[in-house]
């Protein structure tokens, strides 16, 4: 078995292993006591299955890296699964902190959903170009992403805050917006079920078109076509044709991916309302019930001091001394750069409002979901949907 | 304005919240809370006690952390704005034809886009106000707020009034067994062994620790407006040149913007990685991936006493390879690979046949950059270039006419003499097209023999001297913010009257968490009775009653 491979299978064994170990902490929220800390054994054994699931996948990250030669954060597919790793890291981190083992029942599925979505990406080692040649894109790339995952333990915290305090009998904007974290959580699921599905059966449509500086392209889809690209002609289709054809502005083929996503995601969501007969925010609820709030909204706070100044360090202050070597200058308004500023003005905007205005508790939840937003915009929009210099993958 | 004297008799500013001496509540409002605002240790902070004139107007505005709060969100949403599509200096386009293609390329959204100037938004004049803004409120308020804080935390007390103490967030009360003294040694103990510093006066203790991080803030905000300053000097006319050149195989040039250094380039290399194309690649339609870009170099010098345009006697500096990432630094400045052109045409060589017998009379060699004007075979035979367009486009009035200076698609007008035709020939000569006889059938013609092609970097010349003043910044804001977010700054008050009645206090300004780790450890030790989060119950009481989001000013801060 070559290296490459004992790398993929140490990264499907950590997925495993965050799957099981989120049912144990599920298992173990019942047993916890009033304070919201961890006593039972059912959390022992949650948080040791977590940390034999990070050590695993961070067997995938070193021998994926000795095997290519470079950091393995250089596309989508590396940099996404390094994110979702440090996710579980930073949860590591901050459960010996407070040990509150509510935190594991969302950390996990949010990491295991990042590392299904990465996986929708290639997976194949390619080699770097030019301007990632240099050590640091390790030093810059690391942390960046480990500071973006610490700060996301502060949406962790945030949705636990909301989830038991917002009130889910009576209609409310809270409730409206709760729920809809909770629908978009279902829609990656979706994408994951959908993308997964139809590669499985190695489902190919390609057609010729023409792009919006009117050179003709080829193009392959990976999902049966619904809208069509500019002035499509069929190359091979398989299952159905396009629907409604796009103007060049815009990308009909990543269209078909949002669509497909939200529909699969959509039924899901409304399988589970169906089943269930009551919102997914309401499913949770319960598991909650117990946990301090104090203490929860401590460890949001404490998860956005700890995440500010690692993510400046790595985002923007690396970040422009990488500039300033690889593109002589340090700072060019690309768009990857500007959201990282927008990220970072965004968290300096949280601990200002919290410290000054007192914008505890809820408010500061709400705002930890936002931020966590705007990180995977930064990660996801910014690199499919606006180009600039770091489309890498 | 008037003094406030407080009961202990001390006299206090104007504008003091919390007598300096002993921390009695001295206005209305705080005698009302049960749990005192510490933000400023209560001192007297200017933008909250003077606003009558126009500079105190200014003053407050600026000074105000709700501004600040909304200038910070009015620039995040600015700049995201300014990604929907892309910036000027992204497109590819000159700037006559800029407008017309963002209305092509993006429809109506585009042209209005352009119209409003958003697809140049960073440079506008209303952005760089708004990050100016943003700077004079950083200044304004850290002046407004650190300064008493400084202040504040340098001369506080040991004792404090009860009142003081009753009106912090963890308080306990009670008796102890122990004697007096002996609980104070106790506490003085375990608060030193926890790297607190302990003080005492009589029957009063503080115990402090992490003082040092309540002026994080101000030492961030102080390294970003280092950062700031940094960037605005780079409009000061010697701190900063941007100059790009292009360099061909075999030339060597003037740098632009760095006068009296010129450069050869000897060799441009283009690597790629010999992979099977695969996954996104394939998809791309890439077919190989660059590994290399290298421009090898020779840099010279003028020697210090040389006439400006003297390129005879060069002082060679060094040999050097510039690729991505591995610029080549020099006095200051910078040279980095950026862009190439591969395959110019650098030579032409034709040799003059008769078109009957095809037979050669020589042949010349045109250098496209410089050709000469006339090319003696020997043998009575000549060559002539009447007239030559690099960048052939067509004629216009009879003339041949050229696109740019750059020999892409070189045309000649040759006069060819030989001993059989004296008076000479006229021929216009195109790549890859018959030749255009227009006086008349020629008996000779030139015939295409060989080309010589060369490589061409694009080189970007860069020189920024504000560097080191913007990295010095960045240090000072990295020291600031992980003192302010890693550190924090912990206060235990404790009085024990001789009749062993306990009055205790205690702030933190964040993480309360470990501060009650803390208490836990010292009230154990010392057998202290049990502390109250009055904190606490508020929120409990808040959050069961349910959507109760009344506003509350915070007391963690700063």
């Amino acid at each position: 078995m070559s290296l490459i491979d004992i790398s993929g299978n140490l990264l499907f064994v950590a997925f495993i292993a965050y799957l099981v170990a989120t049912l144990l902490f599920g298992g173990s929220i019942k047993q916890t006591n009033a304070t919201g800390k961890n006593t039972g054994r059912w959390g022992q054994l949650a948080i040791v299955v977590t940390i034999i699931g990070f050590l695993s996948q961070l067997g995938y990250f070193i021998t994926r890296w000795i095997y290519t030669g470079h950091a393995p954060v250089s596309n989508m597919f590396e940099f996404t699964t390094a994110f979702g790793m440090f996710i579980v890291g930073a949860f590591i981190l901050i459960y010996f902190i407070y040990r509150l083992t509510a935190l594991g029942l969302v950390a996990l599925p949010v990491a295991l959903l990042i590392i299904s979505y990465a996986a929708m990406f290639p997976k194949e080692v390619s080699p770097l170009v030019p301007s990632l040649q240099s050590h640091w894109l390790t030093i810059h790339v690391i942390t960046a992403a480990l500071g973006q995952s610490i700060l996301a333990i502060s949406a962790v915290a945030g949705l636990i805050y909301l989830l038991k305090v917002v009130d889910l009998s009576k209609p409310s904007k809270q409730r409206f917006w709760l729920e809809a974290v909770m629908y978009c959580l279902v829609v990656v699921v979706g994408f994951v079920a959908v993308t997964s599905t139809f590669s499985a059966m190695d489902y190919e449509s390609s057609y010729n078109y023409v792009d919006k500086e009117g050179t003709s392209r080829k193009i392959i889809y990976n999902l049966p076509p619904i809208f069509g690209m500019n002035e499509y002609e069929v190359v091979e289709e398989h299952g159905m044709s396009p629907l409604v054809e796009m103007p060049a502005l815009i990308n009909a083929k990543k269209l078909t991916t949002v669509v497909w996503s939200l529909l699969v995601g959509s039924i899901l969501y409304l399988l589970i309302r169906l089943i269930a007969r009551r919102r997914i925010s309401a499913i949770f609820q319960p598991l909650v019930k117990r946990v301090n709030l104090q203490l929860l909204d401590e460890v949001g706070y404490r998860s956005v001091l700890i995440g500010f100044p690692v993510f400046s360090l790595g985002a923007l202050i690396f970040a422009m001394i990488w500039a300033q070597i690889a593109w002589s200058r340090f700072w060019g308004w690309d768009p990857k750069e500007v959201w990282a500023l927008i990220t970072w003005l965004f968290y300096a905007a949280f601990l200002h409002l919290r410290l000054s205005k007192g914008w505890e508790g809820r408010k500061s939840a709400w705002l930890a979901l936002i931020g966590f937003g705007i990180i995977l915009f930064n990660l996801i929009a910014v690199n499919l949907i606006l180009a600039g210099l770091h489309s890498y993958a | 304005m008037e003094k406030i004297i407080c009961a202990c008799g001390h006299s206090n500013p104007y504008g003091t919240k919390l007598c300096e001496k002993c921390g009695r509540p001295l206005t209305e409002e705080e005698k009302q809370n049960k749990v005192v605002d510490m933000r400023y240790d209560g001192m007297a902070i200017r933008s909250k006690t003077y606003n009558k004139s126009f500079v105190d107007k200014i003053w407050n505005f600026f000074s105000s952390v709700k501004v600040g709060i909304s200038l910070i969100i009015t620039t995040l949403i600015a700049a995201s704005i300014g990604t929907l599509l892309p910036q000027e200096f992204y497109v590819k386009a000159s700037d006559m034809e800029k407008g017309a293609y963002y209305a092509d390329v993006y429809g109506t959204f585009g042209k209005i886009y352009y119209k409003l100037g958003l697809s140049d938004l960073y440079s506008s004049w209303w952005f760089q106000i708004l990050v100016g803004m943003l700077a004079v409120s950083i200044i304004v308020a850290s002046l407004d707020r650190g300064i008493p804080l400084y202040k504040s935390l340098k001369n506080q007390r040991v004792k404090r009034h009860e009142s003081f103490m009753k009106r912090q967030r963890i308080v306990a009360e009670g008796q102890v067994t122990a004697s007096a003294e002996e609980t104070l040694d106790k506490v003085a103990q375990k608060m030193t062994e926890m790297r607190y510093s302990v003080r005492r006066d009589g029957s009063a203790l503080l115990a402090e620790k992490g003082r040092f991080s309540r002026y994080g803030p101000y030492i961030n905000h102080v390294g970003l407006i280092i950062f700031l300053s940094g960037v605005m000097l780079r409009l000061v006319p010697g701190f900063y040149v941007d100059e790009s050149i292009w360099v061909r195989e075999g030339e060597t040039r003037a740098i632009a913007g760095m006068d009296g250094y010129f450069i050869e380039n000897r060799d441009f290399v283009l690597e790629t990685h010999d992979n099977t194309p695969q996954g996104e690649q394939v998809k791309q339609g890439v077919n190989v991936v660059a590994k290399n870009f290298q421009t090898d170099i020779t840099l010279y010098k003028q020697p210090d006493d040389a006439l400006p345009g003297d390129t005879e006697n060069l002082e060679k500096v060094k040999d050097y390879s510039i690729r991505v990432n591995h610029p080549l630094k020099e006095d200051g400045f910078a040279l980095y690979q950026m862009d190439y052109r591969l395959n110019e045409l650098k030579q032409m060589n034709f040799e003059l046949i008769n078109k009957t017998t095809e037979k050669s009379l020589g042949e010349v060699e045109i250098d496209l950059t410089n050709p000469k004007k006339e090319y003696d075979l020997g043998n009575g035979s000549s060559v002539q270039i009447l007239v030559y367009t690099p960048d052939f486009d067509g004629f216009e009035n009879g003339e041949p006419q050229t696109k740019t200076s750059i020999p892409n698609n070189p045309a000649f007008l040759f006069k060819m003499t030989t001993p059989e035709t004296p008076e000479g020939e006229v021929s216009f000569v195109e790549i890859m097209q018959p030749p255009l006889e227009p006086l008349g059938e020629n008996k000779y013609r030139m015939k295409f023999a060989a080309a010589e092609m060369r490589d061409m970097s694009g080189i970007t010349v860069r020189k920024d001297s504000t560097i080191p003043i913007l990295f010095v910044g960045g240090v000072i804001f990295m020291i600031g913010v992980a003192i302010g977010s890693y550190w924090n700054h912990r206060r235990l008050w404790l009085q024990v009257e001789p009749d062993g009645r306990v009055l205790m206090a205690a702030h933190v300004n964040k993480n309360m968490f470990s501060m009650k780790k803390d208490l836990d450890a010292v009230t154990t030790f010392a057998a202290l009775p049990s502390y109250n989060d009055q904190l606490e119950k508020d929120e409990a009481g808040e959050e069961s009653t349910n959507g109760g989001n009344k506003e509350k000013e915070g007391d963690n801060t700063l």
